[in-house]
């Protein structure tokens, strides 16, 4: 057991971070890229394909790095410090994992070679209003005539829904099932109304009235376990991203508290806000560990260990998160609550991750229900 | 970052759970479990099984008895021998003055006291706390008195744990009051026969007499029972004070009760109710993080230095230590007011696990550490 990075492991961070900080570390350049479509910087983005983040986790005949899921990890961690609106979790780890699981030799390097490389941004439609969180669809159905598929039904919210130039989207198959399709986001029967989410970043209502649809792999086939994975991914990923977030959090809170002066001193005086700080490092470094295991468990591959691992990073993401990101603002006060300064919006967006695929209780309600059926973990087995 | 563990750590993992669920006694391990009070025979008894195997000791200097063994086998070690629900070895000798003797102590002290101290022929005793005294150490009033080659010792010692069994105690002493506070205070070791010695027994809130108030009323004590230079015992209690916070996180017991409520909550239906359920899921999940946290901190902390994170897991181990005391008392419920059965432990261990956030260095201490050395504020 190791927890440490190998040295390409910390060029790539050095690189991320550089380019990263290099956008973003004015915050204000963060504010102006959420105000303008499409919510990120399609420049950047480029740039993050340059340095090969995009391919991390995809094998090298489908047009990827043939990484993994550790380097895609670092990467998401740094997207988080900076708070990067770049959908970068959801593209790679959700709609990449996807394709990849699933496609067809053909798909996979189309599909993944144009993620991989910048050129086409792909997005997974898989919730439907109502829902929390199902790893198959509902309302969605898809209709066969002949060999071609149309699918009918609303996905919402789908994360950067209006801008992306390919929709992965689930859809109940005529059988029974979840099925899978690829369907262009400019085809006819996709309406697309995109808005923008509360942390700065886009989703759509997407309408889907016999669009044309392309099976993603072999028509017909229940998918619902290669989404439960590749949701389960995405968590992980997130989770990531939450600890890139709730570092410099914390790291902004305790400068704040060595420099700002109330009563003629520097907060940090005050015992009764320095124990607060104590304790956001505490959820902080024993959410680091559980989410760097998961993503340890989530390289390995194994599907059921990655869903246990995923539920226990998320249950443990979100209690720390809102710990952290609720102390931050208190303990900035009035200036933690407005826009201009960033700590508001680190806590926006963790509460935004917290939500995507599956909050706290969810996570804790699944492992209650399997509670019963081991005697004590063991990480090390 | 590798989620297993290497073939050799595995293989070491196997012979340590081997060895503790084999050769220690299954009256003194299921004691252990079931949370009964164990005899000092026992103790004894436990500590030489492990002490003839090599086993008490790893981590003294080869010569005395250690292994050599890396910081990651030394916590496989430890959690197996919790997990086994084998009592570790006594902390005053294995983990506190045995230590201490190794890099403070004469070579005549060490040849007399260190393979008595690691078979637990001598059982010792602490003599840090005073009435005014805990947290902040120095502040301690003992006087030890200069005359001839001996040493004259008046004063009080208190929250001296299991001090009822002690034949030796390693104390800290006043030997310069005109001195910055902690310039003037040497360690001395005092056997406990000698005249002037007086064990007063402090009844706690869980019923049972686990700590003593230690008198010293013109003690004299021998001029080579001193550990290292006259003065120097603050940075000896130092020394000491980091090897008790290495191994505090108790995630092998913890997660060995845990376990165990977990199966007496199924056994009483307890578990069908998902607020239970729930609950346990939530204290299973910080465990594994004590756990994962406490791996990384091991694999850190190369060379012996300690990684900064370790007040983290004082803080949180000692916290889920005591909820799952507190889980215990709740799955058994009204029966927590029987006359026996491990129901009417439940609450005795949960009241004595109080303790847990207080000694070691308080959590409120542990909160300062983290704010100060580690935040910067």
């Amino acid at each position: 057991m190791d927890f440490t990075y190998t040295d390409e492991q910390d060029a790539l961070r050095d690189a991320v971070r550089g380019l990263l900080t290099k956008s973003y570390s004015d915050f204000e350049k963060r504010r102006q890229a959420t105000k303008a479509e499409p919510g990120y910087s399609e420049e950047l983005w480029g740039r993050l394909a340059e340095l090969g983040a995009l391919s991390l986790p995809f094998a090298e005949e489908d047009g990827g790095a043939g990484a993994g899921w550790i380097e895609t990890s670092v990467v998401a961690q740094e997207i988080g410090r900076v708070i990067a609106p770049e959908p970068y979790a959801v593209t790679v780890g959700l709609a990449g994992s996807l394709v990849a699981a699933v496609g067809t030799p053909e798909q996979r390097a189309e599909v993944l070679g144009a993620i991989s490389a910048g050129e086409r941004l792909v997005a997974v439609a898989h919730e439907e209003p109502g829902r929390r969180w199902k790893p198959s669809a509902s309302d969605v159905k898809a209709s066969q005539d002949g060999d071609s598929w149309t699918v009918d039904g609303v996905k919402a919210p789908v994360v950067q829904g209006a801008r992306a130039d390919l929709l992965v989207v689930s859809a109940v198959l005529p059988e029974g099932g979840t099925g899978l399709f690829l369907v262009e986001g400019d085809a006819e029967g996709v309406q697309r109304e995109g808005h923008p989410t509360f942390e700065g970043g886009r989703a759509a209502r997407i309408t889907l009235t016999a669009a044309r649809a392309t099976p993603l792999g072999e028509a017909g086939v229940n998918r619902t376990a290669a989404l439960a994975t590749a949701l389960d991914t995405a968590r992980i990923l997130v989770a990531n991203e939450a600890i890139g977030i709730m570092e410099v959090a914390l790291t902004m809170t305790t400068d704040y508290l060595k420099s700002r002066k109330q009563f003629g001193v520097t907060l940090n005086t005050f015992q009764a806000l320095t124990f607060r700080a104590a304790d956001m490092y505490v959820s902080l470094e024993l959410a680091t560990s559980v989410v760097q295991w998961a993503t340890m468990v989530l390289e390995a591959g194994d599907p059921a260990a990655i869903s246990a691992a995923a539920r226990r990073s998320t249950l443990m993401v979100s209690r720390a998160s809102r710990h952290i990101g609720q102390e931050a603002i208190q303990l900035h006060g009035g200036i933690g609550m407005t826009a201009e300064y960033a700590v508001g919006s680190y806590t926006s967006r963790l509460t935004a991750i917290d939500h995507l695929f599956g909050d706290g209780t969810f996570a804790a309600g699944a492992l209650a229900d399997g509670v019963a059926g081991y005697d004590a973990l063991d990480p090390l087995a | 970052m590798q989620l297993e563990l290497s073939e050799q750590d595995q293989e070491f993992r196997t012979q340590m759970r081997e060895f503790f669920t084999t050769k220690v006694s299954p009256e003194i391990r299921d004691a252990v479990a079931e949370g009964r009070e164990l005899t000092k025979e026992q103790i004894v008894e436990a500590q030489r099984t492990l002490n003839d195997a090599g086993y008490a000791v790893p981590h003294w200097p080869v010569e005395w008895g250690g292994q050599a063994w890396s910081d990651l086998q030394r916590h496989i070690w430890n959690e197996e021998m919790m997990a086994a629900a084998v009592p570790p070895p006594l902390a005053f000798n294995a983990s506190m003055i045995g230590p201490v003797l190794a890099q403070f102590g004469s070579q005549e002290l060490k040849e007399r006291f260190l393979p008595a101290t690691a078979s637990l022929d001598i059982w010792w005793s602490q003599g840090f706390s005073e009435p005014d005294a805990g947290s902040d150490l120095a502040s301690l009033r003992t006087r030890a008195v200069k005359d001839g080659d001996d040493w004259i010792v008046t004063g009080q010692k208190t929250w001296t744990t299991l001090g009822q069994h002690a034949d030796w105690i390693f104390t800290l002493v006043r030997t310069d009051p005109d001195v910055k506070k902690q310039a003037g205070i040497s360690m001395l070791l005092i056997d406990m026969t000698l005249p002037g010695v007086e064990v007063r027994p402090i009844e706690l809130i869980d019923g049972g007499h686990e700590v003593n108030e230690v008198w010293f009323t013109d003690v004299r004590v021998p001029g080579d029972m001193l550990v290292g230079e006259v003065n120097q015992g603050w940075t000896i209690a130092k020394f000491l004070l980091g090897n008790e916070r290495v191994g505090v996180a108790p995630v092998g017991s913890t997660k060995r009760s845990l376990a165990r409520a977990k199966r007496l909550a199924t056994e009483s239906g307890l578990l069908s109710d998902p607020l239970y359920a729930a609950r346990i899921a939530e204290l299973e999940n910080q465990l594994l993080a004590l756990e994962l946290t406490a791996l990384r901190v091991v694999a850190n902390s190369h060379n012996g230095a300690p990684h900064p994170a370790s007040s983290v897991l004082k803080l949180k181990g000692t916290e889920i230590q005591q909820a799952v005391t507190e889980l215990l008392v709740d799955v058994a419920g009204p029966g927590v007011l029987n006359g026996d059965g491990w129901e009417s432990r439940a609450t005795p261990a949960y009241l004595n696990m109080r303790k847990a956030s207080i000694y070691g260095g308080s959590n409120e201490v542990q909160r300062q550490i983290i704010a100060k050395t580690i935040l910067g504020l």
